[in-house]
């Protein structure tokens, strides 16, 4: 067993870790955010997307031991200070962003490090951004408007596709 | 997974101690190795992660003007940084996702040579220099059939070393699934010749279509590629294509590539 230390949404994280432990074991058993998903475990789904040091992740194919001393944001971390929704959540509710819910941690992670990237970016970029987060309601078109939206571009003009 | 210990060294040197030990692997950005380990497809002791040795991260261009990226820098890095070289940098910003690409690097993706990576591509097809703790290997002498390669036991890649062409361009034809090479070709135009390197479709892995290099290399069009195709003999069959779909792609692919290079 290893000790690691992280910051995971601003506060200090200590865990006790095998070797084989993945970070978002450590996320939902550890630190008990269970706001991050584990959809299919084999790299494919995205539900589990995280930032470590800024940058998205899959959580579930990233060793707990390789997160220490880095900084990870979750979905949990993503509201504004006061607890209302960021921005981009808020996109996501108005827009019907979500149907089950369970690839939302993802979508939302996903499309927040899109938009830190690339502030503005085009239906097909959102698209192609998102090609590693599955939803399997199939809800790909709101999931692009919301994200349309909270970039601050017009939802409706794709909606006529 | 079984369980196993993770080492992280600082430095080369520190790295190649600790994969001397029983049963230690080396671990790049993990994005094959850990679905490998979760399938019980592996069973390693000690995982050596290379991620904390900056000595193997970062991308310069050298005295001869070649690209030389740290074997651990991830398929991220070499998209944002290797501008000079669009047709690696798009090449790196293809494979998977972007968290992914966040992650995954081209050290661990030479090492481990998947018949279908697209990475394996861009080096042969570049007549790239991989450089190691002990060495530098010719790409030429590199690749050695599926999953297999010239490494030795415990030895680390640090740099990759790429001369760049004229042109050159690659076309991967995407199996949506997992987003590896269906078939995936690789064109370089370089004064000394054109080099074409086909991955995604042989059972031996990535390898060089040396037709298509000659037609090529005497006329950089795609009409000079006309009447050439390639036989379905060793050629990978699978659900997603049979060996003579691959084959077919393969002269699609090429002539793409060409197209796009310009």
């Amino acid at each position: 067993m290893t000790d690691v230390t992280l910051t995971v949404n601003g506060t200090q994280v200590t865990a006790q870790v095998e070797g084989r432990t993945l970070l978002v074991d450590l996320l939902r058993e550890d630190a008990r955010l269970t706001g991050t998903h584990v959809g299919c475990d084999t790299s494919q789904c995205g539900a589990c997307v995280v930032h470590v040091n800024g940058e998205a992740v899959k959580s579930c194919t990233m060793f707990a031991v390789e997160a220490d001393g880095a900084e990870v944001t979750t979905i949990e971390g993503m509201a504004n200070a006061d607890g209302s929704l960021s921005t981009l959540q808020q996109a996501f509710q108005d827009h019907h962003g979500l149907q089950c819910g369970f690839c939302t941690p993802g979508m939302v992670m996903s499309a927040a490090a899109l938009l830190k990237e690339n502030p503005k970016p085009s239906a097909q970029e959102i698209r192609d951004y998102l090609e590693g987060n599955i939803c399997r309601c199939t809800g790909y078109h709101n999931i692009v408007k919301s994200i349309l939206a909270a970039s601050g571009q017009d939802a409706g003009a794709i909606a006529a596709e | 997974m079984y369980s196993f210990e993770i080492e992280r060294p600082a430095t080369i040197a520190e790295a190649v101690a600790a994969l001397k030990g029983e049963d230690a692997q080396a671990l790049g950005g993990g994005q094959t190795l850990i679905p490998t380990l979760k399938q019980r497809l592996a069973m390693p002791g000690v995982l050596v992660s290379l991620a904390g040795i900056d000595a193997i991260n970062g991308i310069s261009r050298n005295g001869a003007g070649e690209f030389c990226i740290g074997g651990g820098s991830t398929h991220a890095a070499v998209a944002g940084g290797a501008g000079a070289y669009p047709a690696l940098a798009a090449l790196a910003g293809g494979i998977g996702d972007p968290a992914v690409r966040n992650r995954g690097t081209i050290g661990g993706s030479l090492a481990n040579n998947d018949p279908s990576a697209c990475y394996p591509a861009a080096a042969l097809g570049s007549g790239a220099t991989i450089v190691t703790n002990a060495r530098e290997i010719a790409a030429d002498d590199f690749f050695q059939g599926m999953f297999t390669t010239a490494l030795d036991e415990g030895e680390i890649i640090t740099e990759v070393r790429f001369a760049v062409p004229e042109v050159a361009n690659y076309q991967k034809f995407e199996q949506p699934a997992s987003r590896f090479a269906l078939v995936g070709v690789f064109v370089a135009k370089y004064a000394s010749g054109v080099r074409v390197a086909v991955t995604g479709a042989s059972e031996e892995g990535v390898f060089r279509w040396a037709e298509a290099e000659a037609a090529l290399s005497a006329d950089f069009s795609a009409a000079a590629l006309d009447g050439l195709t390639m036989s379905a003999a060793g050629m990978i069959g699978d659900l997603h294509g049979t060996a003579e779909y691959r084959a077919h792609l393969v002269a699609v692919m090429t002539r793409r590539a060409v197209q796009a290079a310009g």
